[in-house]
């Protein structure tokens, strides 16, 4: 290969796009949600086949202690507002599907649990932390975004579903 | 095994001095995107599955380990960051 100066320009340009840190927008309260389409236990999950409900979407892998800590609390939220109108729908982001099965056979989930090995659709919650809850409210908007899980938050992420789920 | 005298030494010596700089020029520029590569993608958190593991961190014994972190933990009122559990954002 000659080294030109238009040679050198490119090469320069691919260096500066090879540095050039990828931008990230946070899923913030407020912006639509983006649609989510995975396999579950049985069916395809889809958002879009929940509009209108609110749904708790939940990002968890087996290998995440918090999470663990989460499941009672999404079990005790699905029985006690699925009557209202809330999915608790968790994403399983473990890359072997062998670890979530094993871990769901230890820990019953009485919810909604979605599979994304890829991790895609984390990306595109922007999940920033495990495990990480977005609930999104009956117009498909995000309406609250909660990081990591500890008990003391129960009361904060209840509450703030009791009042999502009363608007329209 | 004999090299005839008139030959150069070196190959390189034949190369015109403004190409030998550019092309030293395009091989930082490669160095230092090879260098932007490095932190380009660091794992995200959904990532973090094999660095959970109990092997992953420093130290075998969980309850020496417990110890000792408890004795830093009174000393330099500071705790976390040994491994990856989750949490993610501080919360352990």
């Amino acid at each position: 290969m000659k080294t030109t100066p238009r040679s050198l320009l490119r090469l320069s340009a691919l260096c500066l796009t090879m540095l050039a840190a990828p931008a990230s927008w946070a899923l913030d309260a407020g912006a639509p949600a983006p649609d989510l389409n995975l396999p579950g236990l049985k069916d395809a999950v889809t958002l879009a086949q929940l509009k209108g409900k609110v749904v708790y979407v939940d990002f968890w892998a087996s290998w995440c202690g918090p999470c663990k800590q989460s499941f009672p609390f999404m079990n005790e939220l699905q029985s006690k507002y699925g009557a209202q109108g809330l999915t608790v729908l968790a994403v399983n982001l473990d890359a072997k599907r062998a670890d979530a099965d094993k871990f769901l056979g230890e820990v019953p989930a009485q919810f909604t649990v979605a599979f994304d090995a890829t991790g895609d659709s984390a990306k595109r919650f922007d999940v920033k932390g495990m495990p990480s809850s977005y609930v999104i409210g009956r117009d498909g908007k995000v309406a609250a975004v909660h990081k990591g899980f500890r008990e003391q938050d129960r009361k904060d992420i209840e509450s703030r579903i009791v009042e999502i789920l009363g608007t329209p | 095994m004999s090299t005839a005298p008139d030959q150069p030494l070196v190959a390189g010596s034949t190369v015109p001095p403004t190409r030998r700089a550019l092309s030293r020029l395009g091989l930082a520029l490669i160095a230092a995107a090879g260098l932007g590569g490095c932190a380009m993608s660091p794992p995200q958190p959904w990532e973090k599955g094999n660095l959970a593991r109990p092997e992953m961190t420093m130290g075998g014994d969980a309850l020496d380990q417990r110890f000792v972190q408890h004795i830093y933990g009174s000393k330099e009122a500071a705790s976390g960051g040994y491994g990856v559990g989750g949490g993610g954002c501080g919360c352990n």
